[in-house]
């Protein structure tokens, strides 16, 4: 597990201030690192701050403290992410969850996808572009006859895969995908997975997904993230999050997640968690090397070995 | 003996458009017993929304009813005007949508939208009707129910609003809801909650529910029939344990394959080819066809009529008929259980 430190995110905090009576505290403190070819999971509710998080990292918002660092270099410094622009440009992409939002509805597939390649002048032969179009296509499972094609003309999975297409463009080191899959059919979002645990074995980048659906996280990832009200609640690899959840909420949230299984779903007992209960100033309390937990419920055992 | 609230006879809805007509629902017939939980599973555009708001009468101008008959409550009201169906509406039939904030008006303190139905419905005064009102809101679970009364929607959180809408879509006591991805746009947490809600309420109403989902997991919990439409037609109909346990449709089981909380973690997962269909001209065959693996030569020229594999439980697929070759079918769900 001593690969390469691809993202380091640490004690990030984002607020946003709306008037001067109010502020909005979306990322209160969020830290967490992605080694290379890691597929990291974000979880949460709505409001948790898990896109803020994403975008904070892309530098679409400034952080308002803490740091970022890309490859052991401090992003969130201004001068170090001008010295290190193009690197950044290149090897960090993100994929949004509205593809049709995200996709300029005047430029072709072609134009799309190709777009990182012209403007961060990876490629000048025009021939060799033209063949980089097409095996981006092939390997997102488009062929050639979507090339001119605008994105209205093509269904909400078609689009998310040119949106794959466009950021696997650059190669890139790092891709952040807020939820790719909310808006898309059960059976599309199945090939969607399967697309992007195609890729990310093939490309071997990391990925750090970000979804509210439980079931793709513990399919997919390799380490997950619980966030709730701007921070981590609890952090650690994917098998120790679903057999031993550690925090109330991880409990809660795992409990309520549907099973396509009427006898079991009906006798369920669903664990509710409140949130007022929580203290307010707590720390991350480490179970083992792979798992660390927010200490800020009264009723926790700390159990070091189980 | 069961009491037939609501019944579907061969049910055709189309939409006229400028490049033809649209088959949205085609040829479906369906029963709802009282304090019965029907879920319609199905993929967007297989036509679940357009079967339930053609009962509603909500569909636009461009559609029309092609054939078919729809009963409710024992009366035909397939020809009914709008000055008939407003009675109905909120009266016996009842709509939840799926975005809690487009349904409520942001300017209306909620208690007025609350009683607003019920006045429109009974004959009773202003003071009757909030007291009705703040019964409801306790009936959906939303505590100090006479202070939320004077508040605007944008003081609730999005499951707040859900319970909102759903106790006005309750307030006159309709005999049958229609829950259109009610919870779908709620997290997970609240989802199982307000889930559990629809059960409590169905337990101490008797009211009967169609509940249109695309989630397998929510129609597990909720569901007493299943029925599975895909391409405007209802391809698996049955009890919830008949269709999660012995499903029969290669559809339903490409469905259950393809998700992930059904397959090993790091495992492949298993898709459905293609894309589900456009109903402009749709197939004379089965529509499934073309993505369907187990696919036989009859299916691409004719339909497949509904099968019977038991008084509950039917299924429309050529595997079914006894000239067909036996397929051993997947083993997908093992009861959690067991």
């Amino acid at each position: 597990m001593n690969a390469e430190m691809i993202l380091s995110v640490s004690q990030l905090h984002q607020h946003f201030q709306i008037n001067k009576d109010l502020t909005i505290k979306a990322v209160n403190g969020v830290s967490f690192n992605i080694r290379k070819g890691e597929v990291v999971g974000l979880v949460g509710e709505t409001g948790s701050g898990k896109s803020t998080v994403a975008r904070s990292i892309m530098g679409i918002y400034p952080a308002t403290q803490g740091e970022v660092y890309f490859k052991g270099n401090k992003i969130t410094d201004k001068k170090v992410y001008h010295q290190n622009k193009e690197d950044i440009h290149n090897n960090m992409q993100i994929i949004f969850q509205d593809s049709a939002a995200a996709l300029n509805p005047r430029m072709t597939v072609a134009e799309i996808i190709l777009e990182p390649i012209i403007v961060n002048k990876l490629m000048k032969d025009k021939n060799k572009i033209q063949q980089k179009l097409d095996s981006l296509l092939l390997e997102v499972g488009l062929d050639h006859t979507y090339k001119n094609k605008y994105p209205v003309e093509i269904s909400g999975g078609q689009r998310q895969r040119v949106a794959i297409a466009r950021c696997l463009s650059t190669s890139p080191d790092l891709i952040i995908a807020d939820e790719p899959i909310a808006s898309l059919d059960v059976s599309i979002q199945a090939q969607i997975i399967t697309l992007f645990q195609k890729l990310q074995r093939e490309h071997g980048f990391s990925f750090l997904l970000i979804a509210h659906d439980l079931s793709i996280i513990k399919f997919i990832c390799d380490k997950v993230a619980v966030m709730l009200n701007g921070r981590i609640m609890e952090i650690g690899t994917t098998k120790e999050i679903f057999s031993h959840p550690a925090h109330p909420y991880t409990q809660s949230l795992l409990s309520a997640v549907p099973v396509p299984d009427p006898i079991y779903e009906r006798s369920k007992v669903l664990i509710d968690y409140d949130v007022k209960s929580a203290n307010e100033e707590a720390e991350m309390v480490e179970l083992s090397p792979k798992h660390s937990v927010l200490n800020n419920f009264q009723s926790f055992v700390l159990q070091k070995s189980y | 003996m069961a009491e037939p609230m609501l019944q579907l006879k061969n049910l055709s809805v189309s939409f006229d458009t400028k490049n033809g007509e649209v088959e949205a629902v085609r040829d479906v017939s369906l029963t709802l017993n009282k304090g019965e939980i029907l879920a319609i599973v199905g993929e967007s555009g297989c036509g679940k929304t357009v079967m339930s708001q053609s009962v509603l009468k909500l569909l636009p101008k461009t559609s029309r009813i092609k054939q078919g008959r729809i009963i409710v409550d024992g009366e035909d009201i397939t020809d009914y005007k709008e000055k008939e169906m407003r009675k109905l509406r909120g009266g016996v039939l009842s709509m939840v949508f799926q975005d809690p904030m487009t349904t409520l008006n942001p300017t209306i303190p909620i208690g007025k939208q609350i009683t607003e139905s019920i006045m429109k419905h009974n004959k009773i005064s202003k003071e009757e009707a909030k007291k009705r009102g703040v019964e409801m809101l306790n009936l959906v679970g939303i505590n100090q129910p006479e202070e939320m009364f004077a508040l605007q929607p944008h003081f609730f959180s999005g499951g707040m609003r859900q319970r909102c809408v759903l106790a006005i879509a309750l307030a006159s006591n309709p005999k049958i809801l229609f829950a259109d991805e009610a919870t779908t746009a709620l997290d997970v947490t609240v989802q199982a909650k307000i889930l559990n809600l629809l059960l409590d309420i169905r337990d101490k109403t008797g009211i009967s529910i169609v509940f249109i989902s695309h989630d397998l997991g929510v129609v597990a919990k909720i569901a007493d029939r299943v029925a599975v439409m895909y391409a405007g037609k209802i391809v698996e109909i049955g009890t919830a344990a008949d269709v999660f346990y012995d499903p029969r449709h290669p559809y339903v089981w490409g469905l259950m394959a393809a998700l992930p909380s059904l397959t090993k973690a790091g495992a492949c997962l298993a898709t459905i080819p293609g894309m589900p269909p456009v109903m402009l001209n749709p197939p004379p065959g089965d529509a499934f066809a073309v993505r369907n693996k187990f696919a036989l030569a009859i299916d691409y020229a004719e339909m497949p009529p509904m099968y019977e594999i038991s008084p509950t439980h039917y299924a429309a697929t050529w595997l079914l008929d006894e000239k067909s070759p036996q397929i051993k079918r997947p083993i997908l769900l093992k009861r959690m259980d067991q």
